[in-house]
């Protein structure tokens, strides 16, 4: 079948079987290996991606159900040389260890301050279910997404939530 | 400049892993790569009476398919480092089964094909005749004389007795006023890194160099075992290990994979990937734990502890892997804990089951020992009307104690216990919790406070005690430039040596943090090393570093001071420069020393060219972090379901050189001990199925569940090397699954519950509850 995606930015046009898995296509396809695979179930999350600015598993959407969509991975979050908030958060505050769930989570945090630039502790942790990591223990994660979300509401302008 | 060492200086391996330049096996992507999948057994035990391939030979993009008995006599067994007795029984590890499958997962048959969803078609069509055989997966039932044998050629399934003894244990319990016995399960638990296994090959046929690329924590060992199986010469395989997706020891080991795709790459001359499902990881590459056992405590009634006594029955799972037989030996190792306990024995029976191996999964062994332990001194506690902080007070072995010798011959390094546990105590709000349990009874509600004090053994450790060598090494290189390269032969999967080695690198020789680079993971680069597993990293492999960088610098210096035209005792390093004491002034950069180096044209007439040095550290002893981890929680005795409302950690692992990173690995380890505590549990029916078999039946902690941790810590520099650091990789693991369990069981107290099993999922409190609840009046 013949696909037509946007991937970070980049019109691709392939010609695919129906039944390549997302995730295939943009590490195999497309040589973007900054997604990763953990377990091809869903459950891990190692593997998501942005599909129209939702955090989505990429190991369960067959590559044509991507067809004229627009999809951001890890290799694009990150602007003009400048880390994304949540990218530089994870580097602050320790978010990470092995890196492997790291590109996963990293979309799945910026996914939750795209849509709540103010998430509770608890918000946070519920939104990241999704995503498993089994060398930090999360608690970390976690600061570096608050971090994320308290320099991204300075930058724009927002108030910091009384506590 | 402010020393490096004791900074929490941001991890120099992250900018590439939070951009997703990371560079993990299956990233790998190489001209005419072929994918490979493995077809495997579905039953527990049985034996092939017959593999047909041709149809899947036939399958589109099919390149090749192998069979055990294909490869026999070109692919050697599997061999196991590890040998505690001189009469182990040892099964035959064939890469591929040949006559018998012996678990769920057991390796028959590998596809070769043009791309990894054709691989797995064809899987479908290979055809086995199987003769189910009889299986056995409880370990005390394998030991029965009706259950079946699973390798026949050893004729018994009790893979070895082992014993260790100290002190006069039969006259500790013939005084004893009170002796507080328990059986244990230590459940059989599932390492989940995220990355699975992967595997490269690929076959240089010119050079005869086969290069594995594969997710390993040993690259070294990995590549001396495979050549022994290939029958190549050690310096006819390159092994490389990129980033590591998570170890945990299920991956300090050589796995038939390794071997069979280095074989299938060289007799197709391409390259070969095999990439484990998350299915295949749970299945077939090594599991954790595993000990059912009754411990004795005998103790006087003030609770000073005279002796202790555990039997135990440890599952070795179907074959050895690399060190199965002695993960069990450790748990007898730190069997005394931090406590001053005279007489100590324990009795191991290693068996066989039609189950895949246990083996080193992060605490390998000692969390089995603090388990034990520290229920048990709950138990005497309880049992004696004592406080469980007061117990183990009483029986610390103290400061002015060390060097301390256990009764079976373990020389502890260094250590402040009751310094810990004070510190613990004042952190949690102890006596405030204490009050509020009181009146929470007095309201219905169940409030427990859990005490787990470690002691454990890590820096792997002075070669004497290691079945391969307990040494590492490293080189400390600095090219014309003055940037450093630093050659580890540990090598790290998550826990940042990078960053760690380079503080120490930093402050011995000046230079900036940017300046120095650390390669690990290719033993074509890197000189040869043992790697990282039993919390070594730092203490063995960074100790290395710092003598590699210390005799670099010594040279520098010697050149420094020609260059000054003075003696070298006149001389000193400050901010990257050589400076004369009496005159700073006077002075040459690091730069300059390095450029000299390597165009001596002004150079010590008696002084080799260069400037780069290589050290291999021999510790004299392992190092013994220790610690007091506090569990407040709440069981909702409707729901069984547990809250934890506080959870505080102390811990000792000696100097630090990063807090972030110590903090980092006391988080995550404790979190992982929640899992075993709370929720994980591998699981196999009778029929050897293993119904935990992908992660929607095998839960791990999750982001919403993971307890949140306050840590502090104290700090007792170990004497076994230089920088005094003793290790924290598994700390977190070892200390923490006691508190957890002790927790629930004191706030289960009033309703008469004893103990409960790990995991404390809220079916199995449950359960407990109503049990109790039917006994009572």
């Amino acid at each position: 079948m013949r696909l037509t995606v946007v991937v970070n930015g980049r019109r691709y046009s392939h010609e695919v079987e129906p039944r390549l898995l997302l995730v295939h296509y943009l590490r195999d396809v497309l040589g973007l290996t900054g997604t990763h695979i953990g377990c091809e179930t869903g459950i891990c999350g190692a593997c998501t991606v942005l599909l129209n600015g939702q955090a989505v598993k990429s190991c369960l959407l067959f590559a044509v159900q991507a067809e004229g969509q627009e999809i951001t991975t890890i290799e694009r979050l990150a602007s003009e040389g400048q880390l994304h908030p949540v990218q530089q958060g994870f580097w602050e505050k320790h978010g990470l260890q092995c890196g492997y769930c790291t590109p996963g989570m990293i979309l799945a945090a910026a996914a939750l301050l795209a849509r709540n630039l103010n998430p509770t502790e608890e918000e946070i942790r519920r939104a990241l279910v999704g995503n498993l990591c089994r060398c930090t223990g999360y608690q970390q994660i976690v600061e570096a997404i608050q971090w994320a979300a308290e320099c991204m509401r300075s930058q724009s302008g927002t108030a910091p939530k009384k506590p | 400049m402010p020393k490096l060492v004791g900074q929490p200086l941001k991890r120099v391996e992250d900018p590439r892993l939070i951009s997703g330049k990371g560079q993990y096996v299956d990233d790998v992507q190489l001209p005419r790569m072929c994918y490979a999948a493995i077809l495997r057994s579905p039953y527990a035990h049985a034996r092939l009476r017959n593999i047909d391939v041709r149809k899947a030979l036939q399958a589109p993009g099919v390149v090749a398919v192998i069979t055990g008995k294909d490869i026999l006599g070109k692919v050697g067994p599997l061999p196991c480092a590890a040998r505690p007795v001189p009469d182990l029984k040892t099964p035959t590890h064939y890469a591929l089964a040949v006559n018998k499958v012996y678990f769920v997962g057991h390796p028959v048959a590998v596809v070769v094909a043009e791309d990894r969803y054709l691989a797995r078609d064809a899987l479908e069509l290979i055809e086995v005749d199987y003769e189910e055989l009889p299986s056995v997966t409880d370990p005390e039932k394998a030991l029965l004389p009706e259950a079946p044998i699973i390798h026949e050629e050893l004729g018994t399934n009790l893979a070895f007795e082992w014993k260790m003894e100290g002190g006069d244990v039969d006259s500790a319990f013939a005084q004893a006023e009170v002796i507080v016995r328990q059986k244990f399960v230590n459940q059989r638990l599932i390492p989940v890194p995220m990355e699975p296994r992967c595997v490269v090959a690929d076959w240089d046929s010119g050079r005869q160099l086969l290069t594995l690329w594969t997710s390993t924590q040993i690259p070294h060992l990995v590549r001396s075992l495979v050549a022994g199986m290939l029958h190549l010469p050690e310096h006819h395989i390159r092994v490389i290990a990129p980033d590591v997706g998570g170890g945990f020891g299920q991956k300090l080991q050589v796995y038939v994979e390794e071997a069979l795709m280095g074989y299938l790459a060289m007799t197709l001359n391409r390259p070969v990937k095999w990439t484990e499902t998350r299915r295949e990881n749970f299945m077939a590459s090594i599991h954790g734990r595993d000990q059912v056992g009754v411990m004795e405590l005998a103790l006087k009634r003030d609770g000073t502890i005279l002796g202790l006594r555990y039997e135990v029955v440890a599952d070795m799972g179907a074959y050895y892997q690399l060190l199965t037989p002695a993960i069990p030996t450790l748990t007898g190792l730190m069997l005394c804990g931090p406590y001053k306990i005279p007489a100590v024995r324990m009795t191991k029976k290693a068996v066989f089951t039609n189950k895949m191996s246990t083996d080193a999964y992060r605490g390998a062994g000692r969390p089995e020992a603090t388990f034990l332990l520290e229920r048990m001194m709950d138990l005497a506690a309880k049992e004696l009307g004592i406080d469980p902080a007061e117990i183990r007070r009483k029986n610390f072995i103290q400061p002015h104690q060390f060097p301390y010798t256990t009764p079976h011959g373990i020389t502890y390094d260094s250590g402040n216990y009751e310094a810990a546990l004070n510190r613990a105590l004042e952190l949690v709000e102890y006596e405030k919790w204490r009050k509020e349990q009181q009146q929470a009874r007095q309201q219905g509600r169940f409030l427990g406070i859990g005490i787990s004090s470690y002691v454990e053994i890590c820096g792997m450790g002075p070669s004497r005690a290691m079945p391969a060598g307990g040494w590492e090494s490293a080189t400390v290189r600095v090219e014309p430039s003055g940037k450093v390269v630093v050659l580890t032969g540990a090598h790290p999967h998550g826990q940042g040596e990078e960053t760690s080695f380079t503080q120490i690198v930093v402050d011995e020789l000046g230079v900036a943090p940017e300046d120095v680079t650390v390669i690990h993971g290719d033993t074509e680069a890197v000189q040869y090393g043992i790697g990282i597993f039993g919390s070594r990293g730092l203490a063995v492999g960074g100790t290395a570093v710092y003598q590699a960088a210390r005799r670099v610098r010594e040279k520098a210096s010697k050149i420094a001071a020609f260059l000054l035209g003075v003696r070298e005792t006149e001389v000193e390093l400050q901010d990257g420069h050589f400076v004369v004491k009496s005159d700073p002034s006077k002075r040459v950069s690091f730069q300059q020393v390095a450029a000299a180096a390597y165009d001596p044209k002004n150079f010590p007439p008696d002084m080799e060219p260069g400037l780069v040095a290589t050290a291999f550290f021999e510790p004299s002893n392992f190092t013994f972090p220790s610690g007091t981890h506090i569990c407040v929680c709440e069981v909702d005795i409707e729901t069984g379901e547990v809250t934890i409302l506080r959870y505080v950690a102390v811990d000792d692992c000696g100097k630090v050189v990063n807090p972030m990173l110590v903090e980092g690995q006391i988080i995550g380890g404790i979190v992982q001990a929640f899992g075993q505590a709370m929720m994980e549990r591998c699981v196999y029916d009778e029929n050897g199925q293993l119904l935990t078999g992908e992660l929607t039946d095998y839960p791990i902690p999750k982001a919403h569940n993971a307890p949140k941790i306050v840590v502090d810590r104290i700090e007792t520099p170990s004497p076994v090397n230089p920088l005094g650091v003793k290790g924290v990789g598994e700390a977190g693991t070892i200390g923490a699954t006691p508190a957890f369990i002790n927790a629930v069981c004191d706030a289960l107290e009033p309703l008469g519950i004893r103990h409960i099993d790990m995991p404390l999922t809220p079916a199995r409190v449950w359960e407990a509850i109503r049990a109790a609840q039917t006994l009572q009046p």
